[in-house]
């Protein structure tokens, strides 16, 4: 492709490197990617992404702006207040970069919907606050074998993973199932560090881009877990569980799990 | 210019500033094959240095750089690296 005088300026930083070049930029503008939720992490993730010229970002999420969401959410602003957060995002994100096309999905993800809405997307990236989308997320990512890159914050800490179906666990080799309803505190009885969820966002938006780019080691196999407090980073090792029910030699989950209608977890 | 040394393409890029002039000289490579030879002109005198030693990090062979006017050169890359297709 032929860049415009606009788009050698604006990327010129990552023409530069090595890595990237004009043919990796290339594939950023062509690159298509979803994110499931546009809170704390979907924030920084649908920001650096949109910066970087990924040239469709999907935004999942059907909340509106609410003022506590302004101490994390940066897609978000004070003006927006009971404004969609994905109409919200796509704002956002066009302003900052009009070469970036944001689709928004205004609904609950569910097992009747999800494969509609990711099937067209490249990556998956899950930032969502909840365990039944989580697992939900997961296999349908299996599933269609996207690519994965999943990450949760809670308190001080964040953690990270990437997951290729086929190619290294999924999130149910690392955790079978979802805890039981009662076990995990709401997220309404949850705080969290604002910055915390900009350090994760912004891990995960890195993996993201990697994965485009087909570039260095991606976090596959291994669990990345941040302490702010300690500021300290772990890896740890994540075997693929070759008994999985869902990515396993002989899976018995086949089809999507809607945990909430019969775990109902408080929201 | 010319002498010996034949370019396949060449890119006139006076009036623009690092790090721009590297960022359209490795636009202008990245499109040609292994084995041709790109002519830069340029009038941005810290590119002079700066083209030929990023063009080289990036393994291009830099066969010749050249004052040709008082704020003018010439700089002949010879693309030696493909870069790897992911």
């Amino acid at each position: 492709m032929e860049f415009t005088e606009d788009q050698i300026l604006r990327y010129s930083r990552h023409i530069i490197l090595p890595e990237v070049g004009g043919d990796g930029q290339e594939k950023l503008l062509n690159a298509k990617v979803v994110l499931v939720g546009a809170g704390g992490l979907g924030s920084p993730v649908g920001y650096y992404l949109a910066a970087a010229g990924v040239g469709t970002i999907g935004v999942i999420d059907n909340d509106r702006v609410e003022m506590s969401n302004l101490q994390r959410q940066i897609a978000h602003n004070t003006k927006r207040l009971g404004v969609l957060k994905a109409d919200s995002a796509k704002e956002t994100y066009e302003t900052l970069n009009h070469d970036v096309t944001v689709v928004t999905h205004k609904e609950r993800l569910t097992s009747a919907n999800i494969k509609d809405i990711i099937k067209d997307y490249d990556i998956v990236v899950d930032g969502s606050d909840n365990f039944p989308t989580r697992y939900l997320v997961n296999d349908a990512c299996v599933m269609l074998k996207k690519t994965l890159i999943s990450a949760a914050v809670f308190r001080f800490e964040g953690q990270l993973m990437s997951i290729y179906p086929g190619d290294g666990p999924c999130y149910r080799c690392l955790f079978e199932v979802p805890p039981p309803a009662g076990m995990v505190p709401s997220c309404q009885e949850a705080g969290i560090l604002g910055a915390v969820t900009g350090v994760v966002g912004t891990l995960q938006a890195t993996e993201v881009v990697k994965a485009i780019l087909g570039i260095g080691v991606p976090l596959k196999g291994k669990l990345l877990l941040w302490n702010a407090l300690d500021m300290s980073f772990r890896t740890v090792k994540v075997p693929r569980n070759r008994e999985c029910p869902v990515c396993g030699e002989h899976p018995t989950i086949k089809e999507l799990i809607d945990y909430e209608q019969f775990c109902s977890m408080s929201h | 210019m010319g002498d010996d040394i034949k370019a396949d393409k060449t890119i006139d890029i006076r009036g623009q500033v690092c790090p721009y002039t590297f960022v359209r000289s490795k636009l202008a490579i990245e499109k040609m094959n292994v084995g041709e030879v790109l002519e830069i002109i340029l009038d941005h005198k810290p590119a002079v240095e700066n083209v030929p030693k990023s063009m080289e990090n990036e393994g291009q062979k830099v066969m010749k750089v050249e004052q040709t006017g008082e704020k003018e050169w010439h700089i002949i890359v010879r693309k030696d690296k493909e870069k790897k297709k992911s």
